[in-house]
């Protein structure tokens, strides 16, 4: 089928408002979040229902024709990111909220829905919705179930793929299936928990039936100031060997609250070489006793000093500073590199130094703005893109941060993805055997490798042939020979 | 090259199965006891080579889930795999052998304070049995399932390929999460050679809530009453006789710190004295409440029946089976997660027409159970009664998908053929 014959068939379905086919329009959904790499897509639809979504994709399916979901775009490892002769298939026009059912604490939205939608509509009756990416405002749930989105508050609650129990998939072929539902232990594979996290190579989610959570009793934050993140390192290891699961501990060096600073003016202690956010909640005795622990074990390890969020305005100013630090360090660089990986938590001063030592050697600074509950570092690689040569040495600092996160048993991406921007680096943390048989699962929802082809695998398997690289020797099938 | 099975049984690696090696009155060939990954791979290799249908099996606690396997020819037991590789206390991380029994694991963790969180029933179970089987138990509430859970695996495929996921970060997305896919896969995809999990603080103190139900309207409204409220329960059990057995009992577990512990416990039994009478049990009965949390209702020769529905439909699914011949059974339920057993003595195998009747109940139960979107699992069953009865139920609309995705992994169904759900 050609590309106008394929415009007409998506027009039928979605009509002439949901198909977008000129070259000045197109250039809009050129990248996501990432905008490092920019492809223009063949066509973009907007179907708004998931008959719709069916419809499209079937007609992709029989055409030959590839394609790519996007919820809001908001990815940050180019997850979205288009293939030229492809399609992209826009969900961001499926934004209803479908149940809300507070008895069995779910929710079942269509995809387009945003993060903080879904908390926003439960916050009344005193529930929410736990996954909470910096980008929650914007980011669309299908975006999170594709990437398993994290958070901030994800060291306690887990992360999407901890709070979501069914899924309305359409599959690569243009069949809609049901992955799991309001109860728990389905018989059969859990394919959902396969699904989420599958960074929309294994199909297109059109419904998604999420958990809610009760608000806790009470939320207690605080701000501890170390001289360096040493001594900010040690008071997380503290924490966490007193047996206290925060809902989140968060780390910025000095360089992370300089930009911050600029930003959002959250009036961080002078001269502190990094900073802490702790966040308890739960009941109120267990939250106000282990508060006390929490500040107790921060000057133990040196703070220098702690704010307490006296209010709700406050602890909102402590988060902000956080969550804008990405965005504020634009202010004080004009171009950064996010990285996104996972260190074992005990070995966080160690990489930290080393990240230190090799941004040194380069002649660039690293931000440092952090994840440090569960190991989930986000060191910005600070560059110019107009001096020549800072855009390559930053990109190589980049990886070299990667490696070092490798060597301690880590992982390339904690919670961005790994998309088209880090596939190159997954033969590092994975061996050949390993990517293998992760792509029998590809094979098994999307043989021709139409759905999302050319992210998260370096190189893509041919679906069809025997799993596995193990092959039966002539003469051993033959039974004449054999060795232990 | 490889080595036939032949070659292993005169290394050793291989033996002759004794009367008892059978999985579901299905008798096995031979057995394998590997005790490394690289030998598990060796042994499933030959045996695919050999097209021997091989059946994985851990402490054998839960080996009357699912149908009887078409062939059981190799038993592979994991029993010798029982290291624990990997304890990293400061990182709350364990890798460990699939063939460690779990209750070693929590010893093993104990003295640094920390626990798997899993409290499935079965005695003896392996860590890789609880991942396979996806077992649970009453704490399930607070701290999620074996998929919450584990954070990397490695796995041997039917032809002895070995392949590993996940890592040993709590946080990493790199890649599928084929963690995940094997939980609950019950021997079918690959044998389960490690797993890797994160782990919690063990909790200080604990304390136990009981509430007297009679009605299952007050089972409904005692849990929606804790769910709605600020408090975080480890568990909310309900054990149940039925119509004809008298009233039942709720139990609510609060775990942490003592302070908390304490005034949770208080909060509780003041919500559950609004629906009947409530009591914080002291220190002796929290411990022998305790001590019985969870026990399956059934007997090794009974039938036993697991039944999962929205945690708001309980009560009506209460109801719905017990006015049949379900309703004899003895029942216990993770009320608040809407997961309940039925423990029953059965029909007489001897008579094919209460064995035919037994099945209609079954399916009636289902369909019923089905407008709650709940499902009906027979957990255990002498093997005669299962081939009566489909034990999973209908698939879904996704059995075609997971056809698919053992075709992928096991193209020959080596592996438990026939055990699992639509006949995988």
């Amino acid at each position: 089928m050609d590309r106008d014959a394929l415009i007409r068939r998506f027009t039928d379905v979605v009509g002439a408002h949901g198909v977008i086919s000129e070259r000045n329009q197109l250039r809009t959904y050129e990248c996501d979040g990432l905008a490092n790499f920019r492809v223009i897509p063949s066509v973009v639809v907007l179907p708004e229902t998931a008959e719709q979504v069916r419809q499209v994709v079937r007609a992709c399916h029989e055409a030959g024709v590839p394609f790519v979901a996007r919820g809001s775009g908001t990815g940050l490892s180019g997850g979205a990111l288009p293939v030229s002769d492809g399609v992209l298939v826009v969900l961001a026009r499926m934004r209803d909220i479908l149940e809300i059912d507070l008895d069995n604490q779910r929710a079942v939205v269509e995809p387009g829905v945003l993060n903080l939608q879904v908390s926003k509509a439960v916050a009344a009756d005193g529930f929410y919705y736990a996954p909470d990416p910096s980008s929650q405002q914007v980011c669309s749930i299908g975006g999170n179930v594709a990437e398993n989105s994290g958070g901030a508050h994800c060291l306690k609650y887990g992360f999407t793929t901890n709070h979501v129990t069914g899924l309305e998939v359409v599959l690569p072929d243009g069949d809609l299936v049901h992955l799991g539902g309001k109860a728990p232990d389905p018989p059969g594979y859990d394919l959902m928990g396969a699904f989420v996290g599958s960074e929309g190579t294994l199909g297109i989610a059109t419904k998604v039936t999420l958990r809610l959570l009760r608000k806790p009793e009470a939320v207690r934050t605080l701000m501890a100031a170390f001289e360096g993140t040493d001594h900010a390192g040690d008071a997380v290891s503290k924490i966490i060997a007193a047996g206290i699961v925060p809902a989140a501990i968060e780390m910025m060096d000095a360089l992370a609250m300089e930009a911050a600073e600029a930003a959002v003016h959250v009036h961080y202690p002078e001269g502190a070489g990094a900073v802490l956010i702790v966040e308890l909640d739960g009941p109120e005795a267990e939250v106000e006793h282990q508060f006390a622990e929490v500040e107790r074990l921060c000057q133990e390890a040196g703070s220098t000093t702690i704010q307490i969020a006296a209010d709700d305005e406050q602890r909102a100013l402590f988060w902000k500073g956080r969550k804008s630090a990405f965005a504020a360090v634009g202010r004080i660089s004009p171009d950064y590199y996010v990285q996104d990986g996972v260190i074992p938590r005990t070995a966080l001063p160690e990489v930290l130094r080393k990240i230190a030592d090799l941004a040194g050697e380069r002649g660039l600074r690293v931000a440092n703005v952090f994840h440090a509950g569960d190991g989930n570092l986000h060191p910005l690689v600070l560059y110019d893109g107009t001096v020549e040569g800072q855009e390559e040495r930053a990109e190589e600092l980049a990886a070299e941060i990667l490696y070092a996160c490798l060597e301690q048993g880590g992982s390339i991406t904690g919670e961005h993805g790994v998309g088209f921007d880090k596939k190159q680096y997954m033969p590092k943390q994975f061996g050949d055997e390993d990517l293998q048989v992760m792509q029998l699962l590809r094979c098994a929802f999307d043989p021709e490798g139409r759905c999302n082809p050319g992210k998260v695998f370096p190189t893509p398997r041919l679906c069809g042939e025997a799993p596995g690289p193990r092959r039966v020797h002539p003469v051993e099938a033959a039974g004449l020979a054999e060795v232990f | 090259m490889a080595a036939t099975l032949e070659g292993l049984e005169r290394g050793g690696l291989v033996r002759p199965a004794g009367g008892a090696d059978a999985v579901d009155g299905v008798p096995a060939e031979l057995v394998a006891e590997p005790s490394s990954v690289a030998e598990a791979s060796r042994v499933l290799a030959a045996a695919c080579r050999a097209g021997k249908k091989v059946v994985v099996v851990g402490g054998g606690s839960k080996l009357g889930l699912g149908n009887p396997p078409e062939r059981a020819d190799l038993i592979v037991s994991t029993r010798r795999m029982d290291r624990v590789l990997e304890h990293a206390a400061g990182d709350l991380v364990v890798r460990v052998q699939a063939g460690a029994r779990l209750a070693d694991l929590q010893d093993a963790l104990a003295p640094a304070g920390q626990w798997l969180a899993l409290d499935p029933p079965e005695p003896g179970a392996t860590v890789g049995g609880v991942v396979a089987a996806n077992a649970s138990g009453p704490r399930r509430l607070r701290y999620g399932t074996v998929r919450d859970l584990i954070i990397g695996i490695t796995v041997v495929l039917a032809d002895g390929t070995m392949a590993r996921a996940g890592g040993k970060v709590v946080k990493n997305v790199a890649g599928y999460d084929l963690s995940k896919l094997f939980c609950g896969s019950l021997g079918t995809l690959g044998l389960i050679a490690e797993a890797t999990f994160r782990l919690h603080p063990r909790p200080a103190a604990a304390a136990v809530v009981t509430l007297g139900v009679e009605r299952v309207e007050q089972v409904g409204e005692a849990v929606q009453r804790l769910l709605r409220s600020t408090l975080v329960p480890s568990a909310i059990e309900l054990d149940w006789h039925g119509p004809y057995g008298g009233p039942g009992l709720l139990s609510v577990v609060i775990e942490g710190i003592p302070p908390g512990v304490e005034a949770q416990a208080a909060t509780a039994a003041g919500l559950l004295g609004e629906v009947g009478e409530a009591e914080v049990l002291g220190p002796g009965g929290t411990e022998a409440a305790l001590s019985r949390l969870g026990v399956l209702p059934w007997e090794k020769a009974e039938v036993g029946i697991k039944v999962a529905v929205p945690p708001a439909e309980l009560p009506g699914a209460l109801t719905d089976l017990g006015s049949g011949w379900l309703g004899h059974g003895r029942m216990a339920a993770h009320a608040a997660t809407g997961v309940l057993r039925v423990g029953l003595a059965g029909p007489d195998l001897g008579q094919p027409e209460q064995v035919e009747a037994f099945a209609g109940v079954v399916d009636k139960a289902r369909a019923a159970l089905a407008a709650r979107l709940g499902t009906l699992v027979v957990a255990q069953a002498p093997p005669a009664l299962k081939r009566a009865l489909d034990v999973w139920g209908p698939p879904g609309d996704a059995v075609e998908l997971m056809r698919r995705v053992k075709r992928q992994f096991d193209p020959d169904r080596q592996l438990s053929p026939g055990r699992f759900v639509g006949g995988i």
